[in-house]
């Protein structure tokens, strides 16, 4: 652990119906750091980042904030489908967590998020009407409204043809300039972690549990051809395909 | 690139496919077969197929009604069976609603309530119509009560389930935004049942236009029912099928009335529509 540390997990475990999915996990997550995880279908990862989200009670260990640096209420969450309420348009959607808000207060907070996200012009539209990248755009603005210092994102491209994926990538790098929030993203899409991460977590199980952790040192606007690029991807693979440990 | 560019050649013409004028089947669809019915039963009335002692023409029953009109019974028997309608639905609605919130929501009150009313339920129309008269009087008191216990249920049943089974997904968005319990009731699980909640309402109608003929046919003076058994007991045929034409199109308009309204309720469903 080191002082940077917004979250730490400490020996992390959970089991579902005696049947243990993951950990024990122990890691740190650096304040403003973009950490993907990645790691194969049914490795825990989805539990881990829901852990982190308190959607899910660990059966073992702790996970811990730095103390004053976040309550509940400052996490945002994107989860693999846009979970849009259907019955309001985007604007409102946007503005879901923000009910407490003076109605001002909200309606800025609501149009900064949507523009940042690209969806300015469709604020007024129902979740019927869009299309797949763009329900998933307005849910990352209804985390983003809230400003949260934390923004889990599970898998939240996954759905999404590559084109409007690699779109989606560009925007999660503009939410990352203009709201600075510390991020997980779980993925098990190996270009997208290289392409946007600090750092990669590889979770191999289950139970999943930690067994690469690989900061990445390459400039921001990365190049997918460069060999730099591509040995870490080698590297990254090989970690994913061994066979799996052992308990 | 340039070898990979699709020739700039036009493709030969498709024929176009002829397109046939598409006939656009309106609401005025559903009075086709009505019309064709009361079609049928002049004939079969004006050939004598059927003595007119049992089955009067649509004209004789058109008469019957016009001289009920005249005098103002009409209007009188519509007025009370509304009345009771209007003010059975309404109780009955708002109890199946604050009923059906509670055990949507919460599981211990689904599992405290639910078993005792689901009991209740499978207790016939008829059974509760001594008691109510008993409690209530042989007057308008007890005739509510029933409607109020057939629009009951539908509305229970149905917004229960529809709380109860609102996607987890959608009331995790509530958690993950620190929302209490009543506040992911209010913002996600009561929205979400509207669709359920409509289907209870038209349910909970149908029933009670069933539950009113049967309360004015205990007793009563006045009333749709009434006019069906006045009508037997002085034997006019005319004046039973005026009153269950009546009971008919009163049903009929208002079910498309609450169906007007849920449709504007729940436009938001992303569902086909004819």
């Amino acid at each position: 652990m080191t002082d940077d540390a917004l979250l730490t997990i400490d020996r992390l475990e959970k089991s579902f119906a005696g049947a243990p999915v993951l950990g024990p996990v122990s890691a740190w997550i650096a304040a403003g750091s973009l950490t993907a995880i990645i790691g194969r279908s049914g490795c825990g990862k989805s539990t881990l980042l829901r852990c982190l989200g308190g959607l899910e009670t660990p059966t073992r260990g702790k996970i811990g904030f730095r103390a004053g640096a976040l309550d509940r209420a400052q996490i945002g969450y994107v989860f693999q489908e846009p979970r849009l309420m259907p019955w309001l348009d985007v604007r409102r959607n946007a503005g879901f967590g923000l009910a407490h808000l003076p109605r001002g207060e909200r309606n800025a907070a609501v149009a900064e998020a949507l523009a940042v996200v690209g969806l300015t012009d469709a604020a007024g539209l129902l979740p019927k009407q869009l299309s797949g990248g763009m329900a998933q755009r307005a849910a990352l603005a209804r985390a983003l409204a809230a400003r949260p210092a934390l923004l889990l994102l599970d898998e939240p491209f996954s759905a999404l043809d590559p084109l409007t994926r690699a779109q989606m990538q560009a925007h999660l790098l503009a939410v990352r300039r203009h709201y600075d929030p510390t991020m997980v993203l779980i993925t098990h899409d190996m270009d997208e972690a290289l392409a946007l991460a600090d750092r990669v977590l590889v979770l191999r199980g289950p139970p999943g549990r930690v067994v690469a952790d690989v900061p990445l040192d390459l400039p921001t606007a990365r190049d997918r051809m460069a060999p730099g690029f591509l040995a870490l991807k080698r590297d990254l693979t090989d970690a994913l395909s061994e066979q799996p440990v052992e308990a | 690139m340039s070898d990979l560019t699709l020739p700039r050649t036009a493709p030969a013409a498709i024929p176009e496919r002829p397109t046939r004028p598409r006939v656009r089947l309106g609401a005025w669809m559903g009075l086709v077969l009505p019309a064709l019915c009361v079609a049928a039963w002049q004939v079969v009335a004006d050939a004598r197929i059927v003595t007119p002692d049992l089955l009067p023409s649509p004209a004789a029953v058109l008469r019957a009604l016009a001289d009920l009109a005249a005098s103002g019974e009409l209007v009188a028997h519509l007025d009370a069976t509304l009345a009771r309608m209007a003010l059975g639905f309404a109780a009955g609605a708002a109890a199946g609603t604050v009923a059906g919130a509670l055990t949507g929501a919460i599981p211990l009150a689904r599992r405290l309530i639910d078993p005792t009313v689901q009991a209740l339920r499978s207790v016939p129309s008829i059974a509760w119509v001594p008691l109510f008269i008993i409690w209530l009087g042989i007057f308008e008191g007890s005739k509510i009560a029933l409607i109020a216990v057939g629009v009951f249920f539908p509305v229970y049943l149905n917004l229960m389930a529809g709380i109860a089974g609102v996607d987890r997904k959608l009331i995790e968005v509530g958690r993950i935004h620190g929302f209490s319990p009543l506040r992911v009731l209010w913002r996600i699980q009561l929205p979400a049942a509207l669709p359920a909640y409509v289907t209870g309402l038209r349910g909970g109608l149908g029933l009670g236009w069933m539950f009113v003929a049967a309360a004015e046919l205990m007793g009563a003076s006045e009333g749709l029912g009434f006019l069906l058994t006045d009508g037997e007991q002085t034997g006019r045929p005319a004046v039973v099928i005026g009153a269950i034409l009546l009971f008919a199109i009163c049903g009929k308009l208002t079910d498309l009335g609450v169906e007007w309204l849920g449709g504007k309720l729940v436009a938001w469903q992303d569902t086909v529509r004819p």
